[in-house]
């Protein structure tokens, strides 16, 4: 077939030009409505996820506190001690730092790869003053004979670049060793990873868990009258209007050991009073209190999606001469499981991020790894290696978004 | 025909139905449908039609009464082991399975060997023109075909009976009446029982063998469809099956099968006695606009007034005349538009007339 030419309007003008020019108007205004939203998300969200993002590989310190010293250690080939005019560098830096009062930040950046890095640097500070010219190097070795292991100076050089793959590495519990190989830790010193499957495997039985339970409760309201229906959704969404952290301590005053529910169980003499069963402060605890407050998350995608599978359809199921377990299995089921992938989806990233509720009731083993990110954020504040697990959490859900799209196709997710 | 309901392939026997303990949506139903026969359900909507038909189906449970199909009553057979086959109004196709895969699951269902499945699948969309869809799903099918593949799915699997509830309510007219005639001769070439629900008179009186027409839970008459449009036995069946002309009258005198009615304005005419309680009582005279001659010759017709035509609508092969007489503003008639018809003008007075045996006194309105 042979392309057709272009349409031309009367006046000249190619039909296209003129469309587009007819809804430019259209356009500016839809742009203009969505503008504020636009804004508002690429400050309070795009931007700070990048800044994450690069705060995980960022490691700009030595940089900024350390210039010469970190230029030097660029061009020392690691090979063997480095040479006078390093130490000089090295001396005249730490010296400008001790003057500056950032010495310390050098010496608490040395010591996240440097075990006694922070000693070391203290410990030189104070012989400062005894050096009074060169040669730095015998100087320096004299002050502290660690400046005489080419160890120290590799790590230094590590720690001095400007950007940094440490974050990660930490992050699953690895670390470069003096040759640059990546190498597991000490196994005294291994936490993230296990963190990390242990948060998976969690989140994997919330999402279980809601799915158990919230399945039946979605079906039963889908099927019943409006009236009904909508005082179950009441029902179903009345934990919402209940801060969460109160939920979360109402399980505690449940399930710990001198608890209610214990209580109960005492009195009716199921079990002892000095069998009194550890319910919280555990795994346990944190997958109790969890399931239930993420519950809805589970029931309304499924009940959204099962609303619309209609009673007609069942019955034609019926009338063709399945039973109601058949027509169940074969219509009812398949039809509902894009709600059951929405669910299930919301469900499980929420979780991987949980917080409140695992540090309030998990105890030490029911900790998830949003905790240890927590933890580095205020206390240790070491922002890049919490940064480096927000990360890897980050990817771990964009994976799964992709596997969810590559299997039921984002397109059929209903959120409500 | 049997003369006995109870003898029927498909019987309702005293059969009542209730929603809410306190009115009848069905009320003492005695219905009997042959083997073989296309029976319609032809009622306005609330008259109970669909509700017989959900009793039928297994979906709704007869508050009183018995339901027979083929000689054994089915009151506590649920739906899947009725062997009924449905055709829904909105069609309730899977949309998740295949064309192929909509028609396989009755014979899945009932563990029929594959390649005997594959076989009947073929022959039914076959039978409704539909071979080269069978890989499609339901959404990407028009409506027509859907409609086609949802009655392809009902008759596969060779069901006892099967019921069809309103199924071309949501087609355009053309495709409508084109489905009437392709329902009508699957069932004519299969044989097989059709139930059919619908308040569309005249597809009821296209495709049925009998019609069973419905009112406020009441069977108002049975029949075949030409024995309801010239026979109605009551003044509901005759004002909701064609068009109709009334009047109100009482009874004056009544001779052998034809009665003598005074009109409320004083006028006299004579009727065929259809459903009056006798002399004195009130009576409905129904008369069918095509039976009206105008400008009768004399003698030719016992019923002849005078008429003022007070609208006139051009129909192509009819002229639709509105005149008032008798005190009745809104009597309809037909002119056929053949060679040599009176002429009307509006506002002229006419002489109209017809014969007493297609003037029917049936039931007064209460």
């Amino acid at each position: 077939m042979a392309k057709a030419a272009q349409p031309i309007m009367i006046d000249g003008v190619p039909l296209k030009e003129r469309l587009a020019q007819a809804e430019r108007r259209k356009k500016y205004i839809a742009f203009g409505m969505v503008l504020p939203l636009l804004i508002f998300v690429i400050v309070t969200f795009a931007i700070p996820i990048a800044s994450m993002l690069f705060r995980s590989v960022d490691n700009p310190r030595m940089t900024e506190l350390a210039p010469n010293l970190v230029q030097a250690l660029n061009e020392w080939d690691g090979a063997e001690l480095p040479s006078e005019e390093v130490f000089e560098v090295a001396f005249i830096d730490l010296t400008a730092a001790k003057e500056a009062g950032t010495l310390g930040r050098i010496a608490t950046h040395l010591n996240y790869s440097l075990s006694g890095g922070r000693s070391l640097i203290l410990k030189t500070k104070r012989k400062f003053k005894k050096i009074k010219s060169p040669p730095y190097r015998e100087a320096m070795i004299k002050a502290d004979k660690r400046w005489g292991d080419i160890n120290t100076w590799g790590v230094l050089k590590k720690v001095s670049d400007r950007y940094t793959t440490r974050y990660f590495l930490n992050a699953v519990d690895r670390d470069f060793d003096n040759d640059g190989n990546i190498v597991e830790k000490p196994e005294e010193k291994q936490i993230y990873v296990t963190l990390f499957l242990r948060t998976l495997w969690i989140s994997l039985l919330v999402t279980l868990l809601t799915l158990l339970i919230g399945y039946p409760i979605a079906y039963l309201i889908s099927t019943q009258p409006p009236r009904i229906g909508n005082l179950l959704i009441i029902m179903v969404l009345l934990p919402f209007w209940t801060s969460l952290l109160v939920r979360t301590t109402s399980w505690i005053v449940l399930l710990q050991t001198q608890g209610v529910l214990n209580d109960i169980m005492v009195w009716l003499g199921i079990i002892s009073e000095q069998g009194r069963l550890q319910m919280i402060f555990n795994l346990q605890g944190t997958l109790i209190a969890m399931t239930q407050i993420l519950l809805p998350f589970m029931v309304l995608p499924m009940y959204s999606v099962m609303k619309t599978i209609p009673l007609y359809e069942l019955r034609a199921s019926q009338s063709l001469g399945a039973n109601p377990f058949i027509t169940f299995w074969r219509i009812f089921w398949p039809r509902s499981i894009p709600g059951i992938g929405a669910g299930g989806l919301l469900v499980f990233v929420l979780s991987v991020g949980y917080y409140i509720t695992p540090a309030l009731v998990g105890g030490s083993k029911g900790q998830m790894i949003s905790n240890q990110i927590a933890f580095h954020m205020k206390s240790s504040l070491n922002w890049g290696l919490a940064a480096a697990m927000g990360s890897i959490l980050l990817i771990a859900v964009l994976i799964l978004y992709w596997l969810y799209d590559k299997v039921v196709g984002i397109d059929k997710m209903k959120l409500g | 025909m049997s003369t006995s309901i109870s003898d029927a392939y498909v019987s309702f026997q005293e059969v009542q139905k209730s929603y809410d303990g306190e009115n009848l949506v069905v009320k003492d139903l005695n219905l009997g449908v042959e083997r073989g026969e296309f029976m319609t359900m032809l009622g306005p909507s609330g008259s109970g039609k669909t509700t017989c038909l959900m009793m039928l189906a297994g979906f709704e449970t007869a508050t009183s009464g018995e339901i027979m199909l083929d000689g054994t009553g089915i009151n506590n057979v649920p739906p899947w082991k009725r062997d009924i086959g449905i055709v829904f109004q909105n069609y309730a196709l899977f949309p998740h399975m295949t064309v192929r895969e909509n028609l396989a699951y009755p014979l899945e269902v009932r563990k029929v060997p594959k390649n005997e499945i594959t076989d009947r699948v073929e022959k039914a969309l076959g039978m409704v023109q539909l071979s080269g869809f069978a890989g499609r799903r339901p959404g990407q099918l028009s409506g027509g075909q859907q409609q086609r593949v949802a009655v392809a799915r009902a008759l596969v699997f060779e069901p006892k009976l099967v019921l069809m509830d309103e199924p071309l309510g949501a087609l355009d007219k053309q495709l409508r009446e084109q489905m009437q005639y392709e329902i009508k001769h699957i069932h004519e070439n299969l044989g097989v029982t059709v139930v059919y629900v619908t308040h569309d008179q005249s597809e009821a009186l296209t495709m049925s063998n009998r019609v069973c027409v419905f009112d406020d839970g009441v069977v108002q008459q049975v029949a075949p469809p030409d024995v309801l449009y010239e026979q109605p036995q009551n003044a509901f069946v005759a004002q909701f099956i064609g068009e109709n002309n009334t009047f109100l009258g009482t009874v004056r005198e009544s001779q052998a099968d034809r009665c003598v009615v005074e009109l409320g304005t004083g006028e006299v005419l004579k009727a065929l006695t259809v459903n009056v309680d006798g002399v004195g009582s009130q009576t409905t005279l129904s008369l069918r606009p095509e039976r009206v001659t105008i400008n009768p010759e004399a003698g030719s017709c016992d019923n002849q007034v005078q008429g003022d035509v007070k609208e006139l609508i051009y129909l192509g092969d009819h002229i639709r005349a509105r005149l008032e007489l008798c005190g009745n503003d809104q009597f309809i008639v037909k002119v056929p538009n053949a060679a040599n018809h009176s002429h009307l003008r509006e506002g002229e007075s006419v002489s109209v007339g017809w014969l007493s045996e297609d003037c029917r006194a049936l039931d007064a309105p209460n």
